[in-house]
């Protein structure tokens, strides 16, 4: 495999965008900040590729306007996955992994605002049986964080404790959207929202977009003095239905995670892409995180949310702590489909090797 | 670093009809993936990965199907990857699966890309009005009539050329058992007497909305020879280019991503002169006129000259370069998985395996796919031989 090295991370997260839901407006300044902190332009990149969801702007063909931000003539080698970002970021990792190109600048997008997105996710659900009884995400998180509940997996403590943690390291974030110092108490005081959650449990209704670079061996140097590596890059998708897989475990971070082979070992640093409190401790154990390893110092999904770039920020954020030397190694994790139906485990180093 | 040569190993295809209403979007699949699986002598667990392809979510009113489609697809426990790129996106999840055995990665994976349209409803699907973008509302047939107006005037070509490609292809799908439209009669006289839709476009140089879906197993070198597979299609080039969809010094006769990008091609797969060195080709022709638009684009003819190898009959079967043996997207058309069907076809005729629609000793092929208003384009260039780059 070739050393690949995330070089460049820019985002935009706002409660609600004053703008089109093609996002073209906010994709600008990203990939201008993008340009500025790799020193690179359009002709430096080699494969363009981005993650998004016509449903999510409630039009066909929605990534089309928003290649536009990129200037497209002279035409560019480009793709576009309709999933979070993240995935676009995979699919690039493996062009670059073909040889064809050494850079990548990876985009994703979506203006959740634009609709009521716990119905516009009901969609995802399979056409003929579910989705006609519109089971909205919040109360599908909620049976999940029942039945541990129930199972005696954790309590409303242990999710009280993810929620205080995340909006106090949020503080320190600008673009979190729900944050300030908090205790279990204040968690716990809240009244319910959908049973066993409470509104601070489930993630804010998030606009955004995010962009990021890579580059291949000493390339990423000409970028960043100390680049963050990509040691590891696995993902894996489970059955839809509900009732056919254990809600309270994430089969498929835990096997991304086994494919991983080791590469976990000594991470001090986890960006877990878990919009629902009971969803990081879920997440936590499929990855066999240790107790001192740092969650999610950026606040998390819980204070930021942005649909299609959130699972993107994840990477963007874990890369920015090796960047600055807060970590060494550092995992960033990022889901898509109800309940935790498909996870993507990247381990960034800030030493090189695979 | 070594690019790991790649082949396609299995093929399979549905039925392509107007509306499919026998079975639903995952039974639509799994027709074209069990045919592909049983073409490579594989099953799902020789598969590492699965990447799925379709045009937009309201085509069918889900969003996001490739979650709802994991099981039916086998890839409960495997990575699952969905791939979107308007109309070429058919020809770009077959690029996504190939680089993910160029890269290394996998050893097999798994492609598959649909349309069930009769779902939902495409017409409705595309013409929903978004906010700072002029509207259209003139299907796609609407949107492309100027371009075929503005080739018609700088090429000189005679108004009929449209109408040899439509005849050509409606004869050509009749050799093809996979092919939507079976229209026997169907001749330049009979296609010039239908009805003017967009002037210069005519009904029947119109390509049908179809339900159908296409699957390919694409295997590394090992694996190929790890198999009893003896004809591979050995893929020799890739490439993706995209342009905006309006811009002032944009050329949408001649597209710059669809020069770019093949000249790319030929350079990857060595090809210095593409009509000597190519035997055939799939190309996205959804309106008739394309063909001797594309002919030039990918360098087939010199700019303007392009009519001039349809009228001579050089894109028919047993000329110099044939143009969609399988009837092509004048023929059966659901939209996600026209692409992968150029590229399909274009493996079948490298396989020797392309039917009573074989070019005789097909050795070198080309998939095409465009979409958006021409701009996104993806293409790929097979062989029979393994490729020496």
């Amino acid at each position: 495999m070739r050393d690949v090295a995330v070089v460049g991370f820019s985002q935009q997260q706002m409660k609600e965008l004053d703008g089109s839901p093609t996002c073209l407006e906010i994709l600008v300044p990203i990939i201008q900040d993008l340009y500025q902190q790799t020193g690179w332009t359009k002709s430096d990149i080699g494969f363009w590729c981005s993650g998004s969801s016509d449903y999510l702007a409630g039009r066909s063909f929605s990534f089309v306007s928003a290649v536009d931000a990129i200037g497209t003539l002279p035409p560019v080698m480009e793709s576009h996955v309709e999933m979070d970002a993240a995935w676009a970021l995979y699919e690039a990792w493996v062009k670059i992994q073909t040889g064809e190109v050494d850079t990548a600048l990876v985009y994703g997008f979506g203006k959740s605002s634009a609709g009521i997105l716990r119905r516009t996710l009901a969609l995802q659900l399979d056409p003929y049986v579910t989705q006609p009884l519109w089971p909205d995400t919040v109360s599908l998180a909620g049976i999940q964080a029942r039945e541990g509940l129930e199972k005696g997996l954790w309590d409303e403590n242990a999710m009280a404790e993810v929620v205080a943690r995340s909006m106090s390291d949020a503080e320190a974030n600008p673009w979190a959207i729900r944050k300030g110092a908090t205790s279990v108490e204040d968690v716990l005081a809240q009244p319910l929202y959908a049973d066993p959650l409470r509104r601070w449990d489930c993630a804010p209704v998030s606009d955004g977009a995010a962009g990021i670079v890579i580059a291949a061996g000493d390339k990423a140097f000409e970028a960043r003095q100390r680049p963050a590596w990509i040691t590891g890059f696995e993902h894996r998708i489970e059955p839809i239905a509900i009732n056919a897989r254990d809600l309270t475990v994430s089969s498929s971070t835990a096997s991304a995670a086994a494919k991983l082979n080791g590469r976990l070992d000594g991470v001090d640093t986890a960006e877990l892409h878990a919009p629902f409190s009971h969803q990081e401790l879920i997440l936590r154990n499929a990855l066999g995180l240790a107790d001192d390893v740092r969650i999610s110092p950026s606040g998390g999904a819980l204070t930021a949310n942005p649909m299609f770039s959130a699972g993107l920020n994840r990477i963007g954020e874990a890369a920015s702590r090796i960047w600055s030397g807060d970590s060494d190694k550092a995992v960033a994790h990022t889901t898509s489909g109800p309940v935790l139906q498909h996870n993507l485990v990247t381990v960034l180093d800030s030493q090189k090797g695979i | 670093m070594a690019k790991v040569p790649a082949a396609v190993i299995g093929v399979g295809q549905t039925k392509y009809q107007a509306a499919r209403g026998d079975v639903s979007m995952a039974g639509l699949l799994r027709e074209a993936v069990d045919r592909a699986l049983a073409d490579a002598q594989l099953t799902f667990d020789d598969i590492d990965a699965v990447v799925v392809g379709k045009a937009p979510d309201l085509f069918e009113g889900v969003m996001m199907p490739e979650l709802y489609l994991a099981d039916a697809l086998g890839a409960a426990g495997k990575p699952l990857l969905r791939v979107h790129t308007a109309g070429s996106v058919g020809g770009s999840t077959a690029i996504v699966a190939a680089s993910l055995v160029q890269s290394g990665v996998h050893e097999r994976v798994l492609t598959v890309a649909f349309e069930k349209q009769s779902e939902s409803n495409a017409m409705w699907a595309l013409s929903i009005p978004v906010p700072f973008i002029m509207p259209v509302h003139a299907g796609a047939g609407g949107y492309f009539a100027p371009h075929v107006r503005s080739y018609i005037r700088r090429s000189g070509a005679p108004t009929h050329i449209g109408a040899i490609v439509a005849a050509k292809d409606r004869q050509n799908a009749l050799k093809n058992p996979y092919a939507h439209l079976q229209n026997p009669d169907t001749t330049v006289e009979s296609v010039l007497a239908s009805t003017m839709l967009w002037d210069p476009i005519r009904y029947d140089e119109t390509c049908p909305s179809s339900d159908g879906a296409c699957a390919l197993v694409i295997a590394s070198e090992s694996a190929v020879a790890a198999s009893d597979i003896t004809n591979p299609a050995w893929i020799h080039g890739t490439q993706m280019r995209s342009e905006p969809t309006t811009a002032a010094e944009r050329d949408q006769v001649n597209p710059a991503a669809g020069r770019a990008a093949s000249a790319a091609l030929y350079k990857q797969a060595g090809i210095t002169n593409p009509i000597e060195e190519i035997d055939c080709a799939e190309v996205y022709v959804p309106f008739s006129w394309f063909e001797p638009m594309w002919l030039e684009n990918l360098g087939f003819a010199a700019p303007g000259d392009g009519w001039k190898l349809t009228e001579a009959g050089e894109t028919a079967i047993g000329g110099k370069i044939p143009f969609n043996m399988s009837g092509g997207v004048l023929s059966s058309n659901p939209i996600g998985a026209s692409g992968m069907i150029r590229f399909a076809e274009a493996s079948l005729q490298v396989m020797g395996e392309a039917g009573e629609h074989q070019v005789a000793d097909a050795r070198k092929a080309m998939g095409h796919a465009y979409g958006g208003g021409s701009q996104f384009f993806a293409m790929w260039l097979v062989g029979s031989e393994k490729p020496s780059n």
